[in-house]
């Protein structure tokens, strides 16, 4: 090989090394991830009718006020009109538990209000009845900025989350930031490369034919990467979600949202 | 649990043309997967789609595997009176669902 050759090879080495500490996107620049969706899973988003995850939100609502468990609670027993009282919690969440001393998902929240408050066994994750709940919960922050609110409890949950989410791992050594900071908008084989901002979960997957959460996509990108996926509720997979969405604060909650 | 969502034009003028959505949430499981031990697992899909405007057909469909999961049917008819709508959806395992809604013609 020429010299030139093997300088070549050095610099498109570098580059990519390089790119695994891409910097963050710049605010301005945060697309949500329906933006890059074609205009027809744009308007079946759009349009409640048309938009599949409302029979979950349909069936989340019937859950609310069905009693349940020991405690003969609905959820409605305490949290009364869902409209009113849901409104903005899928935004801020994860969030900070102060019983447990810890991260929780919204749908780790709903599974201890179930256990805890309507002594009901816990529903498992990516259940119907759990996807159902927390998307009715969710349908209730559409429209709504989402609001992560970082302070001394939250901050090392951030901290982690960030390392994961910079961290390369798996057998093809990639870390989430080289694909959706440094390489958002180009195409990885037929797609297009998103920026990962969880705008819209839980939500409906036309390739999943069904609802799942965030935390089933983090999952799937894990395995994609050829990584060891994280279990459901780990920890790992709760600060990433809280980096994700604080990633994404101030922009605009759409759940249940479409994705291809 | 069965669910459907219905989107018919509450009023409507006489001899308008008008769009009903349908979407109901149904597997679709086609028949042709098997488990990871290699069981197949059985057909359960919709097979037919009716809706009848008071009374009459005037809507029919007929399902097959390939089509996906919770199906979403848009069709179009011509407001002729006013009254009800009934959609009825049919299937594999028993499955039968009927929905209807109420249309005023001006």
């Amino acid at each position: 090989m020429s010299s030139r050759g093997r300088l070549g090879t050095a610099a498109v080495v570098l580059a990519f090394a390089a790119s695994a500490f891409a910097a963050e996107i710049p605010l301005a620049d945060r697309r949500s991830g329906s933006d890059f969706m074609g205009r027809e899973t744009r308007a079946m988003q759009d349009d409640d009718t048309a938009n599949p995850g409302m029979l979950w939100v349909l069936e989340g609502g019937a859950l609310w006020t069905r009693k349940t468990g020991a405690a003969g609670r609905a959820c409605a027993d305490c949290h009364g009109d869902a409209r009113a009282t849901m409104k903005g919690v899928a935004a801020r969440h994860p969030s900070f538990d102060a019983p447990q001393g810890r991260l929780v998902s919204l749908e780790q929240r709903i599974g201890f209000c179930r256990t805890d408050r309507q002594g009901a066994p816990p529903l498992a994750y990516e259940s119907r009845e759990l996807l159902a709940l927390a998307a009715y919960v969710a349908r209730q922050s559409r429209g709504l900025p989402i609001e992560i609110a970082i302070d001394e409890r939250t901050q090392p949950f951030l901290d982690a989350g960030r390392t994961t989410y910079h961290r390369r791992q798996g057998q093809l050594n990639l870390a989430c930031s080289q694909c959706h900071d440094a390489n958002w908008g180009r195409q990885l084989a037929g797609n297009v490369i998103p920026q990962a901002h969880p705008t819209g979960y839980p939500l409906y997957r036309l390739e999943w034919q069904g609802l799942g959460s965030l935390q089933r996509r983090l999952r799937n990108c894990l395995v994609g990467i050829r990584a060891e996926p994280y279990e459901y509720g780990a920890p790992e997979l709760v600060q990433l979600e809280l980096y994700l969405m604080w990633r994404a604060r101030g922009m605009t909650f759409e759940a249940p949202a479409v994705r291809p | 649990m069965a669910s459907a969502l219905i989107n018919v034009p509450e009023r409507a003028k006489r001899g308008e043309v008008i769009e009903i959505k349908t979407l109901i949430s149904h597997t679709m499981e086609t028949g042709f997967r098997r488990t990871q031990l290699g069981a197949l697992i059985p057909r359960d899909i919709i097979r037919r789609f009716a809706c009848t405007y008071n009374g009459t057909e005037v809507f029919r469909a007929e399902l097959h595997p390939a089509i996906s999961a919770n199906p979403f049917i848009v069709f179009s008819t011509v407001a002729v009176e006013s009254g009800t709508l009934e959609f009825h959806w049919t299937g594999d395992n028993g499955f039968s669902v009927t929905e209807s809604a109420a249309i005023l013609v001006e």
